[in-house]
């Protein structure tokens, strides 16, 4: 299930729920992304996320279904936000239900990694005194470059 | 007329993010664009265009209500 929105979301009810889907899952790994702040409080205020209305969705969609081919799992929840987050909160949540930890340990991490790398959102960060957009890491398509010589 | 998204920081550069533009082609609509935004960085390096939401090369026709998205480097999630 994947779902983009501007809304807040509940990382601890996400989790309960996805523990609650069905007894033949013998492990579930989850992970919550948080807008970061500055460790000084300076500059960042505000973090923008941009995405398609209809693109992003179908792209990171098409992200689960390559994990679900990869390793036999039982449930992929991804919940991203997009528009405005503040510092602290949960900008997105993924969890892998599975009956083995190990996939589900490795699905959670390759559905991040895809996140990071070649999910279509654009992210701003709006400051007192400037607003920057930001561009993609170097680092991050390394370590999602891992997986292809995993395929 | 083809129903255009730009994303990220093309948005700011345009003033606008959602427009109804004609054009018949994917050249056409960039031409129309750099015409509106002069110096737009709509390079095909480094801009990707979908339409209708599926990856779109090279300089194709576009139909009529088409949907058509500009999407410079992404940030990531």
């Amino acid at each position: 299930m994947v779902v983009v929105d501007e809304h807040a979301f509940e990382p601890g009810a996400m989790l309960t729920a996805l523990c609650a889907g069905g007894s033949d899952s013998g492990g579930v790994v989850s992970f919550v992304g948080l807008c970061r702040g500055e460790p000084d409080g300076a500059n960042v205020s505000t973090l923008i996320l941009d995405a398609h209305p209809t693109y992003t969705v179908k792209a990171i969609a098409d992200m689960e279904g390559e994990a679900r081919r990869r390793w036999p799992l039982h449930d992929v929840v991804i919940r991203h936000r997009h528009g405005r987050v503040l510092p602290g909160e949960a900008i997105v949540f993924v969890g892998v239900a599975a009956r083995h930890r190990r996939a589900a340990f490795e699905a959670a991490d390759y559905l991040m990694d895809q996140l990071k790398t070649r999910a279509p959102f654009w992210k701003k960060e709006e400051g007192k005194a400037r607003s920057v957009w930001l561009d993609p890491k170097p680092e991050e398509q390394e370590r999602a470059m891992r997986w292809e010589l995993q395929a | 007329m083809a129903r255009v998204t730009l994303l990220g920081r093309l948005a700011d550069a345009a003033g606008w993010r959602e427009r109804t533009i004609d054009a018949g082609t994917i050249a056409g609509l960039r031409a129309a664009l750099t015409t509106d935004v002069p110096g737009l960085a709509l390079d095909a390096d480094t801009v990707v265009v979908i339409v209708n939401d599926v990856v779109t090369r090279g300089n194709v026709a576009i139909e009529p209500d088409d949907e058509v998205g500009f999407m410079p480097p992404m940030s990531g999630g």
